[in-house]
């Protein structure tokens, strides 16, 4: 009796319950998270622990013109990025939510980009790329609109723009989607009230759609910022960072000083940097776009 | 998904079809050919020539004489095959530890209410929000100091870093909905914690199960910095590192049998998504409504 009273007290049995998820993400992650920080602040090489060197790393990366750029790249990718993918993201949710033939089939079609490995689009974008046989370019020239092949990635503006844009690609539907499930929980009784009173189509997005959607837009975004801004493969299989670092992010500079290069320190140092901008990120999202009683349907108190 | 019959305002009579055409349907085939484009353009390099796809002259958007050649050299010259059964038993047993950890501990999170569970489902969030680029430098150390460096262990134990947080998080949204009452009355008729879990709350949970399971095997086939870190053997590879890595030599690069490769690995989670897309799009969006 008293055994099986010890397995249904809700604090025992909830403790023997989250050791096997607890184990693993103590393990793997929250101890990674320590070592990384830690690392930073030690000069380790791949196959030697590092001594403590205090903030050696990070004035060193502070004075280093790479990390510098791969700062600024990453900052202009990820607004460049999230902004358009907001905007297409939203218009795409929106003509989804309208009735279309083949609705189903549309709106799983329209997923793929998101579901498929991005390391394998990334390759088919790299060949659309392509200097030398690049579709794309053989299109333009057909339309006569350009007279040479587009070097799409190796030029640094051309090739940041070539990344956003594949980038763009893969986003696209992730938040158009989540923003259609938000959109099909928005009661179309309001619509109707709006309508009774002469709203037009404009009015109704601006004062009924819009505000009832902040809240599902701050997480979606949320997620896009911290996705688009840790960003790796993409870049990886596209440029590995080049022409000439434009289009390094932190994230691929980080892979390339500590992995390829060895310096364990510096590049952790490098990663450890991203965590603010990414705490930033949150903060934004959670203090300033909270979602209010309202917007659940409820009324403020 | 309940209200799609009244999505449109219900006014969508009076719009005229000209007004229709250039709103609603001209841009939705345009954002349809830019999503789907790449993939024509995969599949179309898979399966064409050598000599087509190098070929200015002939239109590039048809292949003339479709031929299996690359594939043929991706399944019998190069370690293809081995990269796909890693990726396949890499992401089928770190999804299965993964859903297992989380039903156990999204039920103690929702159901227990132990001491610290608000908390708990707090820090599972937030793991959720740790992405793999910061942790993948100390992860190396870690899986070179366990002697697991170039196995497939190492990527069994680190993808549930990011499988666990996800999957418990979802399951704790359906947990929520099932009632309490059938809690309530199986534990007035005598049974326990153990039987409540197993006869009551999984078997009304298998959506969210599916949901969380398809989620997460797609994260793990296609995870990346993780696979392209810790191991570095070709026998060892998944198939996106396998391809990305393995099948680019120096400058000359074989766009046919890359093509027919990231066809290839695209395939399996395009197959299962298509099976599952109501479970995987309530998953995806669930996980972000909560």
């Amino acid at each position: 009796m008293s055994v099986s009273r010890f397995f249904n007290n809700r604090n025992t049995l909830g403790l023997m319950f989250m050791v096997p998820a607890g184990a693993l993400l103590l393990v793997f992650l929250t101890y990674p998270l320590g070592l990384g920080t830690w690392l930073g602040f030690t000069d380790a090489k791949i196959g030697r622990s590092g001594q403590w060197v205090g903030l050696e790393n990070f004035i060193f990366l502070f004075g280093d013109s790479v990390a510098r750029l791969s700062l600024f790249n990453t900052l202009f990718y990820t607004l460049v990025a999230s902004v358009i993918k907001f905007l297409l993201g939203l218009w795409l949710a929106l003509l989804l939510n309208k009735h279309l033939p083949f609705q189903a089939f549309v709106r799983a079609v329209v997923l793929l980009p998101f579901i498929v490995p991005t390391a394998l689009s990334a390759l088919a974008f790299w060949w659309l790329y392509d200097a030398q046989f690049s579709v794309l370019s053989w299109a333009l020239i057909k339309m006569g609109l350009i007279d040479e092949y587009v070097i799409f990635l190796g030029d640094p503006w051309l090739a940041r723009f070539s990344t956003i844009a594949a980038n763009i690609w893969r986003g696209v539907p992730f938040v158009a989607i989540t923003l259609l499930a938000g959109l099909q929980t928005i009661s179309p009784s309001l619509y109707e009230a709006a309508s009774l009173d002469g709203a037009t189509e404009w009015q109704r997005f601006w004062h009924v759609t819009l505000p009832m959607l902040t809240p599902i837009i701050a997480v979606v975004m949320t997620f896009s910022v911290l996705f688009t801004f840790t960003d790796f493969q993409l870049i990886y299989v596209l440029t590995r960072g080049g022409p000439l670092n434009a289009t390094h992010l932190m994230a691929t500079l980080s892979f390339q000083r500590a992995i390829l290069g060895g310096a364990l320190g510096e590049g952790a140092a490098l990663a450890t940097s991203m965590v603010p901008f990414l705490l930033a990120a949150i903060m934004f999202s959670y203090f300033g776009l909270q979602r209010r009683a309202w917007q659940q349907g409820g009324s403020d108190k | 998904m309940s209200g799609k019959q009244q999505d449109s305002i219900g006014m969508a009579f009076l719009d005229s079809l000209p007004r229709r055409w250039v709103t609603l349907y001209t841009p939705v085939i345009v954002f349809l050919i830019v999503l789907l484009f790449p993939f024509y353009w995969m599949a179309m390099t898979a399966f064409k020539p050598n000599e087509e796809l190098v070929s200015r002259a002939t239109n590039p958007f048809w292949i003339i004489s479709p031929t299996l050649a690359h594939f043929e050299k991706l399944l019998f010259k190069t370690d293809y095959p081995q990269w796909m059964w890693n990726t396949i038993l890499v992401s089928v047993v770190s999804t299965v530890i993964s859903l297992a950890a989380s039903v156990f501990a999204a039920y103690a999170i929702e159901r227990l209410r132990f001491r610290g569970s608000k908390q708990t489902g707090l820090a599972i969030f937030l793991a959720y929000l740790v992405p793999p680029s910061i942790l993948f430098i100390p992860l190396a150390a870690i899986v070179v100091q366990l002697g697991l460096f170039d196995t497939r262990w190492a990527l069994i134990l680190t993808y549930p870093t990011f499988l666990i947080p996800f999957c418990t998080w979802l399951l704790m949204g359906y947990f929520r909905s099932i009632p309490y009452e059938l809690e309530e009355c199986a534990l007035i008729d005598g049974a326990t914690r153990w039987q409540i879990l197993v006869k009551i709350i999984l078997p009304l949970a298998v959506p969210g199960l599916i949901s969380a399971g398809i989620f997460a095997f797609t994260l793990s086939w296609n995870e990346f910095i993780y696979a392209l870190t810790f191991v570095s053997s070709s026998e060892t590879k998944t198939v996106p590192v396998g391809v990305v890595t393995e099948l680019v030599e120096g400058d000359v690069y074989h766009w046919g049998s890359l093509m027919a490769g990231a066809l290839l690995g695209s395939l399996p989670v395009a197959i299962l998504y298509s099976f599952f897309v109501e479970h995987y799009v309530s998953g995806m969006t669930g996980a972000v409504k909560e």
